[in-house]
């Protein structure tokens, strides 16, 4: 066991775990932060997305020991309201269907859009084909992401 | 006063357990909306609310809250059943609240999510709860004002009374239409003058889902809760020794608990159990038959060629029929077992106190759940409540006890509250499978190419009835022959969205695809002709409405512009499919050499269209669904182990394997039947038959691209 110091959602946080835990796990279990989802705990699904330093992360597979003084961003704290472009426009999409993914899905459409702001529909499917969703809702987050980039 | 209270649903987080219908949440991470509005907490709604029937209460501030009763796993049925019940009640639906139902056998029936049967079964109930509250609150009004309940109209939550310029909303009444009788018999509005149902209506639960809420199974947390993980034996083997020495060592392990063929690592979080579950060391050995996917392929054509077969349907003399027939047309398809890999993996809390216990989780059969908690623990099904939180995706996964019973008996061995917790590997490994299916289909052509006779035999791994024997071309062909042969294998299957018909479906349209064109037929122009047959002159049962189904094949037909361009390759199917109907046109291009899958066109009678987003979703998502498995989905096995463990070697489709979709709703009178499964059947049948118009290559087995005949195929997705 160690103790680590954690900025998540610009809050500072100390926890007392193995320095193998993976961020995914300290969020839900330590932090009570449950937005991030479990899925596949191999980097293959995308559940988990979070923002280190603004670059969108499998925490999954983020060792709570390569984290240091990084700003993590989770869903909890990616708007003060969730009135974030992405979420909006994923309400007004209404996107979800068992919407277990979406928060990753949300993730990772925020942190690719502010990479890149004024996308291609080619690079809107590059970008998001990194996370599954099993219910199928591909159209919609899809459309839901181009929204987005307009509305922003 | 009407103006000043507004609901926000995200204060459903404020609920924390204390209602009926009770949330666990206990997080609230939110501050209020505008402070110019004064916002009601559920919670306080229903401090004052009056109970009007299972489904419903209305406060004195003319909220109202609608139970939910039927677990929601993204089939949206907990945004369409209240809206039935709010368009009988008149209600506003700004001013509704939704509330998932706890397990209540007393209050409703039929609270479980499979088979496509929530709404066809349900309409009517909902309807009545809504009318029937509705005729207290105009009999309670029609009484304070002195005038005729005749006279009385209600619009979004309102009741007026024209002659008397009275006007009034619900929460007026509501103390008084409480203490009235509801009448036994009530009138439903026609459903010309439905206000929300046909409307797009918003998930219920968008804004705790996009803010990262805790809503589903996996996010509840006790203060004191235990987690566990389990380690399960291969199918056909049991344990013979369990070394946990290594597992006991790891930090924040507890205590490993060994029950049945299971052994579960406890401990006070998540990541020391997933490293302590890797090293027990535990010896197995056959219980049963400990079977490989060599073994399956085996035993499925000699099952075939001579298993004792259950008859299902006869008709005429197939025998003779065969004899006599100028052209005989035979084909073979095959299917693996499939996960049904919800995103959200299996899991459930249980608190075993005494003769009692306390269920919280994802489960599509909350009864089951209770039930089987009550045999394990020997205590009366009543000592047992069951919550049910929003599902991650089921597709019939959650239709299965076994990861309840885990928890029990976790809780019962700690003597503490336990949360079970599966892992993906779990989950592919941990059986209750789509079960794998060969099957072999016959057809025998007169001289114009008419089919004079028709056979189909499955077999299945614990599949129970492989065929649906009185669905289509049952009924237009005078010589049928209908057997299932079932193979009893070690390997645990379960419902898989739309069973059976998953993979029946495909191989049916895909086979009648090659009888038509063996026939010399257009496949459309082919199923009308038999269609017509079963309509003027059907032969025995019909398990399906042939105009309806006529209506989507002719519908799709125009739609999809059937034929009409020659750059075009198309392929048709048409499924009877879980109460609904439903076709589909799948079209490929050569664009630059290569079949390009441009779109998928799919028109549904669904009767009544309740909710168009909902609907819309339901298509594109089982579309969606049919085409990834159908592609890419494989589970095999080697001496009881399944060898795909997670997504890195179960692939599932993702965003870039996507093609348009075009959705299309008959506009029928019909009563809502469901739509979890019916868009996925027909979808592997309309690609198949796309891709071998395009490319003669003719894929009757899944995965396709598993398959030789596809190796050289480079098939490309025209994305929308």
């Amino acid at each position: 066991m160690a103790t680590f110091n954690l900025k998540v959602n610009g809050k500072n946080h100390q926890v007392d775990v193995e320095d193998d835990t993976p961020l995914l796990w300290v969020l839900r279990d330590h932090l009570g932060l449950v937005g991030t989802k479990f899925s596949c705990g191999v980097a293959q699904c995308g559940a988990c997305t979070v923002h280190i330093n603004g670059n969108s992360t499998f925490s999954c597979v983020t060792p709570i020991s390569s984290v240091g003084n990084s700003e993590v961003i989770t869903i909890e704290g990616l708007s003060e309201d969730g009135d974030h472009p992405v979420q909006k426009a994923w309400e007004e999409v209404d996107v979800a269907q068992c919407g277990y993914c979406q928060a990753g899905q949300i993730m990772q459409a925020a942190a690719f859009l502010k990479s890149n702001p004024n996308p291609s529909m080619d690079e809107i499917d590059n970008a998001m084909n990194r996370n599954i969703c099993r219910c199928g809702t591909y159209h919609k987050i899809r459309e839901a992401v181009a929204l987005a980039a307009k509305t922003k | 006063m009407s103006t000043v209270t507004r609901a926000s649903r995200r204060d459903f987080l404020k609920i924390a357990g204390t209602t009926a219908g009770g949330l666990f949440i206990g997080f609230n991470w939110f501050s209020c909306d505008s402070p110019k509005v004064e916002v009601l907490s559920t919670e306080e709604i229903l401090s004052q609310a009056k109970n009007f029937n299972s489904y419903l209460s209305i406060s004195p501030t003319g909220d109202v809250v609608i139970y939910s009763p039927n677990p929601e796993l993204g089939q949206n049925i907990k945004t369409s059943f209240p809206m039935v019940v709010a368009e009988e009640l008149d209600a506003d639906w700004e001013k509704v609240r939704v509330i998932q139902a706890n397990l209540d056998t007393e209050k409703y029936d039929r609270q479980l999510t499979g088979g496509s049967g929530a709404m066809p079964h349900s309409w009517e109930r909902l309807r009545t709860a809504g009318a029937t509250a509705k005729y207290v609150l105009v009999a309670a009004a029609a009484k304070t004002w002195n005038v005729p309940a005749e006279e009385i109209t209600v619009e979004k939550g309102i009741i007026s009374h024209k002659g008397s310029g009275k006007s009034a909303h619900f929460g007026e009444f509501v103390t008084e239409a409480a203490t009235m009788t509801a009448p036994e018999q009530v009138t439903f509005k026609d459903k010309k003058d439905f206000k929300i149902i046909g409307t797009p209506v918003k998930n219920v639960d968008a804004k705790e889902m996009y803010t990262g809420q805790p809503l589903y199974g996996l996010d509840f947390y006790r203060e004191g809760m235990l987690h566990a993980m389990i380690q399960r034996a291969p199918f056909g083997m049991k344990i013979k020794s369990v070394d946990d020495a290594a597992a006991r060592a790891v930090t924040g392990v507890q205590e490993v608990v060994t029950f049945g063929n299971s052994v579960a690592v406890v401990g006070s979080s998540t990541w020391p159990l997933m490293k302590a579950k890797k090293l027990l060391r535990i010896e197995y050995e056959p219980e049963g038959k400990v079977e490989s996917s060599a073994d399956h392929d085996r035993i499925f054509k000699e099952l075939l060629a001579s298993g004792k077969a259950e008859v299902r349907r006869k008709d005429g003399n197939v025998d003779a029929a065969f004899k006599n027939a100028a052209k005989v047309v035979s084909a073979e398809y095959q299917c693996p077992f499939l996960a049904h890999s919800p995103m959200e993996p299996e899991n459930f809390f249980a608190h075993v106190k005494g003769d009692k216990c306390e269920l919280i989780g994802p489960t599509q059969t909350p009864d089951r759940a209770r039930q089987s908690a009550a045999q394990i623990l020997g205590i009366p099904a009543e000592n047992i409540t069951v919550e049910i939180t929003r599902l991650g995706g089921g597709f019939g996964r959650r239709l299965r006890a076994d990861y309840v019973e885990e928890a029990v008996e976790v809780s019962r061995a700690m003597n503490a509250p336990v949360k079970v917790t599966w892992s993906r590997e779990d989950e592919l490994t941990g059986g209750a499978y789509r079960p794998a299916v060969r099957y072999r289909f016959e057809a025998a052509l007169d001289e114009s190419g008419n089919m004079i006779a028709y056979k189909l035999r499955g077999v299945g791994m614990n599949a129970g009835n492989t065929t649906r024997e009185h669905n289509f071309p049952s009924g237009a062909v005078d010589n049928v022959l209908i057997e299932s042969v079932n193979y009893e294998s070690s390997i645990t299957t379960n419902a898989w969205r739309a069973p059976i018909t998953n993979f029946l479906a495909y191989a049916e349209q895909s086979f009648l695809d090659e009888v038509a064109l063996e026939a010399g037929k257009d496949p459309v122009q082919f199923r009308l002709d038999l269609l017509q047959r079963a309509k003027t002159n059907p032969v025995g049962e019909l398990g399906y409405d042939v105009d309806r189904m006529i209506g989507v094949v002719q519908a799709a037909k125009e739609k999809s512009n059937w034929g009409k361009n020659p750059n075009v390759k198309q392929g048709f199917s048409v499924y009877f499919s879980h109460r609904s109907y439903v076709a589909q046109v799948a079209d490929i291009a050569m664009e630059g050499g290569t079949p390009t899958l441009k779109k998928i066109t799919a028109v549904t009678d669904c009767g009544m269209v309740i909710n168009p987003i909902g609907a819309n979703h339901q298509v594109r998502g089982g579309i969606v669904d049919g085409m990834g498995h159908a592609m890419y989905g494989n589970l095999t096995f080697e001496n009881g182990v399944p060898k795909q463990k997670n997504y890195d070697t179960y692939r599932l489709i993702r965003m870039k394997e996507v093609p348009e979709i075009e959705t299309h709703f008959l506009t029928t009178d019909f009563d809502p039947t469901g739509l979890g499964e019916p868009a996925l059947p027909p979808t592997g049948g309309s690609i198949a038959n796309a891709i071998f118009a395009a490319t003669g290559r003719r894929l009757r087995s899944q995965p396709f691209i598993e398959q030789k005949e596809f190796s050289d195929i480079k098939l490309d997705i025209r994305r929308a």
